[in-house]
């Protein structure tokens, strides 16, 4: 059983708001990651990626076809699974990373970074220790790990970010642009935990506009313009 | 995922004369589950979550309620004493104005302890206690245990209201605009603490608000609810962040970006 | 004014036969506040219609009537409703609790045991114990149903928090039977005791709120406490100053406006008897 698999999704909008516009997506996007791989979603910008990441996290809703995760030894389709078993496989399968921190008043950014783990059942005291680790990797200065991230610069939030969807042992992780706001040094490091969750089994799939890093963790690059419906009317 | 539902609905209806209050409603509710109800003033929501809790008689459509002992019941056709004592031990309720919660005559520790001797406790010392260590978690200071709530701010009270609630260790929270008519720093508190409690303890909550911030925050399910009707339901951030009804769609364009 | 006019203990059959269904009911029900449908009676409320009502419909010929407010025989309220049941109903009329077959009572239980036979009738003010702090009375009704008494503990959790003991002295409120939460009316907690398995029927009647309620002989009654606040009496350091009676509720009495006080017996009654049987004082 492969750890993804994609079977002809299909996405439109359709905008009420603007007399029932339809904005067609894409349409027949399949691909397979296996174990260990980090698959690349290539292309310009404008044409999905970000929201063939959302699909698979269950974030966007799906119109046609099949999203296989292997949750707990069982395919589970995220296109049609109930609310609460997509709640199970973001808790225990499928880790995601995305470009803005969704930020929660008064929560410190030591227990944002820990909040995985501990939801995984990790002992608070491990959980805050690994955060700290994570944290300091990502070399965010200390004095600001006690601290809500909301005030934080995009950079600071970013890695908070980063660190929270490292920290856990998901079977699957989704990247939306992880180094966006980083500097070279950061996203060195970011890369060096993308090649350890490789080197550790993971399965990643991932959109990153740069292209020396896209070119370093890339295993596979898919160009997603082919199954865009964008391109196509272009 | 393997358990039961802790609560399964189904078809359930209440009118108001000709007028109408909710109708079709069919939902499970899991354990430690937040179920967002949201939608505007008139929409149903408020009508639903007291025919849910009882407060009101349904006209048709079942309600079955886990009990702690694991024996399934239909609440809709449950007696009075037994559906008190389940508002008093198994469930809670957090208004949305406090003094509909609270009583307002006596003090923050007996507000607390009242569950507790309602249940049987008849130990003051222990039940003093009990309300020190809830007054705690709800980050209210001890030496206020004997203050009033006409003392307290809205945000205490709110606070105090929760706690109250609490006590018994309830398995299914209804929650009724709990952050409606607070300042903005003091929803962001009285947030951070339902999250953490709801979250520490595992609770069960259906919560109708009309603010999608506290779904979005609070909630793993939200069912939108427009003319009695449910319009559409499901993850709480696939609705807020994917809308697929042009009336969710509405709603969720109407949130100032702050 | 002629009260051979006025039917035997003034009034009407009709209505003494309703306020006896409501008696009846209410020692069927131990605790169980009865609704009757309360006469104006000749007298303000809040000077014993209630409890002359019920005094009416259970009093007979051959009875021996005593009144007491607040202990004593000789107060207003106490001669005035005695002489009124000697005009129209003729009965005859004491203050010797241990000769009388009924006893109307405002705020007080004789400290003389009461026996088989007596019916001890309380004037009772407001009926409803619940009602500190839940003022509707829908609600209490359906809390009495369903045996919902949290409520009444809450109330003896303010006294300990705010006086640090069970500060209520008087209207202490008592379970009946296992079962009714009751206002036993404004007796002081002392009395409590004294209502527990006693051998005479204990009626009482709210003329105002129109409710009876009672307690049959020999019924357990309960004064409400908690297990480390457990239920006390007032107690008074001194005897008696007249009759030097201990183990009696004594009340303070001022004697001029240099701080001179005393202590006496509440109960009349009672005190006199001492007096007479020691022959200490006149």
């Amino acid at each position: 059983m492969l750890p993804l698999r994609v079977r002809d999704i299909a996405k439109t909008f359709v905008m009420h708001l603007r007399g029932g516009l339809r904005l067609p997506v894409f349409s027949n996007v399949s691909f397979e990651v296996g174990t260990g791989e980090c698959l690349v979603l290539g292309g310009p910008s404008g044409v999905g990626k970000s929201s063939i990441l959302k699909m698979l996290y269950g974030n966007y809703g799906v119109d046609a076809g099949e999203i296989l995760v292997a949750h707990a030894g069982r395919p589970v389709d995220l296109a049609k699974a109930l609310p609460r078993e997509v709640l199970d496989v973001r808790r225990l399968t499928l880790g995601y990373v995305s470009q803005f921190l969704r930020a929660i008043p008064r929560v410190p950014a030591l227990e944002v970074v820990a909040d995985p783990l501990i939801a995984r059942g990790t002992d608070k005291a491990e959980a805050l220790e690994r955060a700290e680790a994570a944290l300091a990797r990502l070399n965010l200065p200390s004095e600001l790990w006690s601290l809500p991230p909301a005030t934080f610069s995009g950079g600071e939030q970013q890695r908070v970010n980063i660190a929270r969807g490292f920290i856990s042992d998901h079977p699957i992780l989704l990247l939306d642009e992880p180094t966006a706001s980083l500097d070279a040094a950061n996203r060195a490091v970011v890369v060096d935990m993308i090649e350890e969750k490789k080197a550790a089994g993971t399965t990643l799939v991932g959109i990153f506009h740069d292209e020396d890093v896209r070119d370093r963790v890339a295993s596979r690059i898919v160009d997603v313009s082919r199954y865009s419906e964008r391109k196509a009317r272009q | 995922m393997t358990e039961a539902p802790i609560l399964e609905v189904r078809d359930l209806a209440k009118h108001y004369g000709a007028r109408l209050g909710c109708t079709d409603i069919s939902f499970d509710l899991w354990p430690g589950e937040v179920l967002a109800v949201v939608g505007e003033s008139g929409s149903g929501k408020t009508t639903l979550l007291n025919c849910l809790s009882t407060r009101l008689t349904a006209d048709s459509g079942s309600v079955v309620y886990a009990m702690r002992d694991g024996s399934r019941r239909d609440l809709t056709t449950m007696m009075e004493a037994e559906r008190r004592f389940l508002m008093r031990t198994d469930w809670g309720f957090v208004h949305q104005n406090p003094a509909d919660g609270l009583r307002m005559g006596v003090s923050a520790g007996a507000n607390v302890g009242e569950r507790l001797m309602a249940i049987g406790d008849r130990h003051y010392g222990r039940i003093r206690d009990t309300a020190l260590d809830w007054l705690s978690r709800v980050e209210i200071a001890a030496d206020r245990i004997d203050d009033g709530p006409r003392a307290f701010s809205g945000g205490m009270r709110q606070r105090l209201q929760i706690a109250r609630n609490l006590v018994t260790a309830p398995r299914l929270v209804f929650m009724d605009e709990p952050t409606g008519g607070l300042d903005v720093s003091v929803q962001a508190r009285l947030l951070d603490l339902m999250r953490s409690l709801v979250r520490d303890l595992g609770l069960s909550v259906i919560i109708v608000t009309h603010d999608l911030a506290v779904a979005r925050l609070l909630s793993h399910r939200m069912m939108v609810m427009k003319d009695g009707r449910v319009i559409e339901e499901g993850l709480t951030d696939r609705v807020l962040d994917d809308p697929r009804e042009p009336y969710t769609q509405l709603l969720v364009s109407s949130i100032p970006q702050a | 004014m002629n009260a051979v006019t006025y039917n035997f203990a003034y009034l009407d059959e009709q209505t003494k036969r309703m306020i006896r269904r409501a008696i009846l009911k209410a020692i069927a029900i131990p605790g169980y506040q009865v609704p009757f449908a309360a006469r104006e009676m000749p007298m303000p409320y809040g000077w014993g219609t209630g409890g002359v009502q019920v005094t009416a419909a259970v009093i007979g010929p051959k009875d021996v009537l005593k009144v007491i407010d607040q202990g004593t025989d000789d107060t207003t309220n106490a001669v005035s409703i005695r002489a009124f049941f000697r005009k129209v109903a003729g009965v005859a009329t004491t203050t010797h609790t241990a000769e009388a077959t009924v006893i109307q009572t405002r705020h007080r239980i004789p400290e003389h045991p009461l026996k088989e036979g007596q019916i001890l009738v309380y004037q009772v003010p407001i009926p409803e114990p619940l009602r500190f702090l839940e003022p509707r009375e829908t609600e209490t009704r359906v809390m009495h149903g369903l045996e919902d008494y949290g409520l009444m503990h809450v109330k003896l959790y303010e006294d300990i928090a705010h006086h640090g003991r069970i500060a209520t002295a008087y209207a202490y409120p008592v379970k009946i039977a296992g079962r009714y939460v009751m206002d036993p009316s404004p007796i002081p907690k002392f009395d409590n005791p004294k209502m527990t398995m006693s051998p005479a029927l204990q009626l009482f009647g709210a003329g105002r709120e129109k409710r009876i309620y009672a307690v049959p002989p020999y019924t357990d009654v309960k004064s409400l406490d908690f297990e480390d606040h457990p239920f006390e009496v007032q107690t008074f350091s001194e005897p008696c100053a007249l009759c030097g009676a201990r183990n009696v509720y004594l009340d303070e009495v001022v004697l001029d406006d240099r701080g001179g006080r005393m202590f006496v017996c509440s109960d009349t009654d009672n005190c006199e008897s001492r007096r007479d049987e020691t022959g200490a004082q006149s």
